[in-house]
């Protein structure tokens, strides 16, 4: 059974575990939603700090309502198909680029295990003995999203944008899986629960020998670049780029399905900063209230939540940062840096920390077996990059 | 650190100061030279400057004004002399603010305010007919509803002068040349371009409300 990692599903299926399941899908896809509302406000606060602005201030309190505000305008908009557009495809797509996005969130441990109704579960949607594939096919069946998009919409600029999109998240794919292999293979398993129980607070050191952040480090800052690129963020969005494509695969869309790209695009840039948390950051893993017992409702149900948001929150200003400093990158800029550094060096960082974890449960000599591995990986590295062409050669081939 | 000195830039912005006015809520002091929606004024003694010539009308480059002359009722005369603008329109959908209808005056009547958010929502609203452009009695503009007045809005309307003086003479710079307004009598002049103190520059703050030196010689 699939779902059989839950322990809430270990004494079989009844109308209690039902509800508390459906509760459970609710809860979270509304800290989704919450979460983007929360977000889109948090992004124009903070690009307006970065450009001496104020932002918006004029819905509610600091302007928290504003995205709310947006949507409502939105979804009262006339929803118009061009003539040209497969209409089918085209009322589809927005559906296939949101639903994944928040099925890929559903995976996320948010906490650890609590108690409801006297039956105990995970404080996460779905436990999924094969998580990260789940991750995995989310983010390709997201990108049909984009691609029948631009593709249904009979226009020539989101075609264009939706090319550049798959493109892109092809290309990016790769290293972004094998990053993800460079935490699998720390962990030792696909489940994203035994993933955080592997990163689990042991004390104050933690953070830089238990999470995965430090021992798989370049698998990390390779895991967050492809992740952006992977969710068409700044500086990746060249898919969108107004200057030249008007507003990229979705150009044709209005109203609330244009909304729902939004809200998608917005969902997968929260799962994947939620994913780096949980493959790299610990998850819920920080220190709780040692005074009081473990499953004291503080140290269940308030401080994993807490410790998420907070890692989740460091992530979510990182990418806002991103967005206000660093133009948008030239499209063969985008695909170099994705085929001849990020793959290669994820692949290498992978045969790497796999010696090294190898080596630990052996117990080889770490003298050697260090030194010898960064050998290797320099070698195979200047190797791999003097075999490709330089600039001025590549130049005469195109 | 070149390529990532730009994070430094952004983060630095964060604790400087905003430079976002707030419009509609905090109105900035408006540049001295604004161009905004003109008054019709008067002389302190209630009298239309207004005596219904057309030059106005006819210099406009946007033909946004429509003005009618009328002679005086003789026993309750509107303005001084003959004639007086028996009707006064401008269109603020055609107005570009140019102001060439304040130069053109050869009575001062018409000049310009520094109001410049007022919008309507009906094409005869933006038709601004005498009674909206007089002003009151007290030689203030008059309010309208669509209109966002602060104070310092009309504060030098009825002085205001030229980097030089008419006819391009730079020796009346700062010089008060024009006749004095309802409720202002003369105004301070603006200062002109010259730097103050410089040589030529014979004109004082005291001598501002002097009478205009002998305009005769020309």
């Amino acid at each position: 059974m699939v779902l059989g990692a839950d322990p809430l599903l270990a004494d079989g299926v009844d109308g209690t575990v039902l509800l508390i399941v459906v509760g459970k899908t609710v809860a979270t896809f509304a800290l989704l939603l919450l979460l983007v509302l929360f977000y889109i406000w948090f992004m124009r606060k903070v690009i307006a700090d970065m450009q001496n602005r104020i932002g918006p201030d004029q819905a509610g309190p600091y302007g928290v309502l504003q995205t709310l505000a947006d949507g409502i305008k939105l979804f009262f908009k006339e929803p118009s198909i061009p003539d040209r557009a497969d209409r089918t495809l085209f009322r589809l797509a927005p559906y296939l680029a949101a639903v994944p996005a928040f099925l890929a969130f559903s995976i996320v441990p948010i906490g650890g295990e609590v108690s409801i109704a006297g039956h105990r579960t995970y404080l996460q949607l779905v436990e999924v003995p094969v998580g990260i594939l789940v991750l995995l096919a989310c983010s390709g069946i997201g990108l049909y999203g984009v691609m029948l998009a631009g593709w249904a919409s009979g226009s020539k600029y989101p075609l264009i944008g939706a090319v550049r999109a798959s493109a892109q998240m092809l290309s990016y794919e790769a290293a972004f899986s094998l990053a993800i292999v460079g935490a699998l293979v720390q962990a030792g398993s696909l489940s994203t629960r035994d993933i955080v129980d592997a990163q689990a607070w042991q004390g104050p050191a933690s953070p830089f020998t238990d999470w995965f952040a430090v021992p798989a480090l370049v698998a990390f800052v390779i895991f967050l670049i492809a992740a952006i690129a992977e969710t068409n963020h700044p500086p990746f969005d060249l898919v969108e780029a107004e200057q030249e494509l008007v507003g990229g695969f979705n150009t044709e869309y209005t109203g609330i399905r244009f909304a729902i790209f939004y809200l998608a695009e917005f969902m997968n840039l929260i799962t994947m900063c939620a994913i780096a948390v949980t493959l790299f950051l610990g998850g819920p893993s920080g220190p709780g209230f040692g005074f009081l017992a473990s499953d004291h409702p503080l140290n269940t149900w308030v401080m994993p939540p807490v410790w998420f948001f907070v890692k989740l929150g460091f992530l979510l200003y990182g990418t806002v940062w991103l967005r206000a400093s660093l133009p948008r990158l030239r499209y063969d800029q985008l695909m170099n840096l994705g085929w001849k550094w990020l793959i290669e060096l994820a692949f290498l960082w992978v045969a790497a920390s796999g010696v090294i974890v190898v080596a630990r449960e052996q117990g080889w000599n770490r003298l050697v077996v260090v030194p010898a591995v960064a050998v290797g990986f320099l070698a195979v590295l200047g190797a791999l990059r003097a075999c490709f062409p330089r600039p001025d050669e590549a130049e005469e081939w195109a | 650190m070149g390529r990532f000195s730009g994070f430094g830039v952004t983060l630095r912005q964060v604790f400087r100061p905003r430079v976002t006015e707030r419009f509609p809520g905090e109105l900035s002091p408006p540049p001295p030279r604004l161009h905004g929606r003109h008054v019709l004024g008067r002389y302190p003694d209630g009298m239309e400057k207004c005596i219904g010539c057309e030059l106005c009308a006819g210099v406009c480059p946007a033909r946004c004004i429509h003005v009618r002359g009328a002679d005086n009722p003789p026993d309750a005369p509107v303005a001084p002399g003959e004639r007086y603008g028996f009707v006064y329109e401008i269109n603020y959908l055609r107005c570009i603010h140019c102001d060439l209808c304040v130069e053109a005056c050869p009575t001062e009547a018409i000049t310009e305010t520094k109001l410049f958010a007022f919008s309507f929502t009906r094409r005869a609203d933006a038709i601004y007919t005498k009674e909206e452009l007089l002003v009151d009695d007290d030689g203030r503009a008059r309010r309208l509803p669509w209109e966002l007045w602060s104070d310092d809005l009309d504060a030098h309307t009825g002085a205001w002068m030229r980097a030089t003086s008419p006819g391009g003479d730079a020796s009346y710079e700062g010089r008060v040349l024009w006749s004095a307004d309802l409720g202002f009598g003369h105004r301070p002049p603006e200062q002109g371009q010259r730097r103050r103190g410089t040589a030529g520059d014979d004109v004082g703050d005291g001598e501002a409300e002097a009478p205009a030196p002998a305009a005769e010689e020309r």
